[in-house]
């Protein structure tokens, strides 16, 4: 017998801290978590910037409760209707912007392509950091980078009942890849955790949301985003090539940073193994989980396109405000780390 | 994951510009007599001769703007 929702539940005892809100939306939405009846009013959302920290903390707070949730948090509120009401107006700003601002290709092939081809002189935050790293840096880039890494491949994982025949069989394959094999240790998420050791950060899952800029929470928001909906299955699909194609040679200059400033085995050793496990990652994701999809489902090669092209869009966003910040000598870092330079070089 | 089945060969995917695909795992002997093992489900073998990961695919045949 339906009795509607529970009124006593019991809350997660473990798991990570709530972040500090940061602006109305995301004050509301932590709130509510944390026990109170008052969500954002939709004048609230609509006055939000769509990619600013607000919005985008609050939509990761929806979101994370599909993942490990938050101490102190019913997790039944992952399907609480009121909140979702609250997620689906969030996620329609968010998506609406995307689209409206998105420059696209004009087929899969061509958007494909280009990403396939290696600029000489790239201006990216990895050809930053090989060719000029600096140790505060290194480990900025890892803590910005952990709100996804520590939960690598699992947002691509909500895509596998949504594929089948090729698509799904690749699909699966490199997420088995991406979740070690069969092997804990070597779960690409537990790879990172010993980077972070070997940068004597916090290995704790959750530990740096408040530190994570906004344009970092809209890279893995946009994951979630795309991995939560049926009907965004395409721009997944899409998503998860630009990455994976992007991954080989970004890996390698991320190695050749851990090297440059003397990071330690585990932290090169996590970009090594991208480099090589993301060449054929790339080439299974292309040739069959694309491949299999647009010959099962030909009307969604837009939506490929959308979501290879979103995700690019994104990450120049953060490495902007990344490379922005470095490069005037400042933090990217919401909340700075304790400076631990010193206990290096001692 | 086991190897291919003995019922079958083991399948390996050309393509004119880019790495050989084999089922994995595979043990690769080098010129030297050497062996390097991979136990992926896939591995990418280098054919262009560039990669810094021989005789694994690193990307490095990718076309250069």
């Amino acid at each position: 017998m339906f009795r509607g929702y529970p009124a006593r539940m019991a809350h997660d005892p473990h798991g990570p801290q709530l972040p500090a809100a940061r602006g109305p939306v995301s004050a509301a939405v932590r709130g509510y978590l944390a026990g109170s009846d008052a969500l954002p009013a939709a004048r609230t959302v609509a006055a939000a910037s769509a990619y600013g920290d607000d919005l985008q903390l609050a939509l990761y707070l929806c979101y994370e409760l599909h993942y490990r949730g938050f101490a102190g948090v019913a997790p039944e509120r992952e399907w609480d209707p009121d909140l979702l009401r609250v997620r689906a107006a969030l996620e329609h700003r968010f998506l609406t912007a995307l689209r409206e601002d998105t420059p696209l290709h004009d087929s899969v092939e061509d958007g494909l392509a280009e990403l396939l081809v290696e600029p000489v002189e790239g201006t990216g935050v990895s050809h930053f950091l090989a060719a000029e790293g600096e140790l505060w840096q290194v480990r900025e880039y890892a803590v910005q980078r952990s709100l996804y890494h520590l939960k690598e491949a699992d947002p691509h994982a909500w895509v596998l009942p949504r594929l089948w025949g090729r698509a799904k069989a690749a699909m699966a394959a490199v997420e088995f890849d991406e979740w070690g094999g069969g092997r804990p240790e070597r779960v690409h998420a537990r790879l990172f955790a010993d980077l972070m050791t070997d940068l004597d950060l916090d290995t704790t899952y959750g530990r740096y949301l408040d530190a994570g800029c906004a344009e970092t929470l809209a890279t893995v928001n946009l994951m979630s985003l795309f991995g939560l909906h049926r009907s965004l299955r395409g721009a997944l699909v899409g998503h998860f090539a630009a990455v994976e194609i992007t991954s080989s040679p970004g890996s390698r200059r991320l190695a050749q940073a851990m090297r440059r400033v003397a990071a330690g085995p585990a932290a090169e050793h996590f970009y090594d193994e991208h480099v090589e496990a993301d060449a054929v990652h790339e080439q299974v994701v292309r040739h069959d989980v694309i491949g299999g999809l647009l010959d099962e489902e030909p009307h969604l090669a837009p939506d490929i396109t959308f979501g290879l092209d979103a995700t690019g869009y994104l990450e120049d966003r953060l490495a902007a405000r990344l490379l922005a910040a470095w490069r005037a000598g400042e933090t990217s870092l919401r909340t700075p780390l304790p400076d631990r330079e010193k206990s290096h070089i001692s | 994951m086991p190897n291919s089945p003995a019922d079958r060969p083991c399948r390996i995917s050309v393509q004119r510009r880019g790495p050989l695909l084999v089922e994995g795992p595979v043990e690769v002997e080098l010129e030297d007599g050497s062996t390097v093992t991979s136990d992926r489900f896939r591995v990418a073998l280098c054919t262009c001769r560039r990669s810094r990961r021989y005789p694994w695919c690193d990307t490095s045949h990718r076309e250069r703007s």
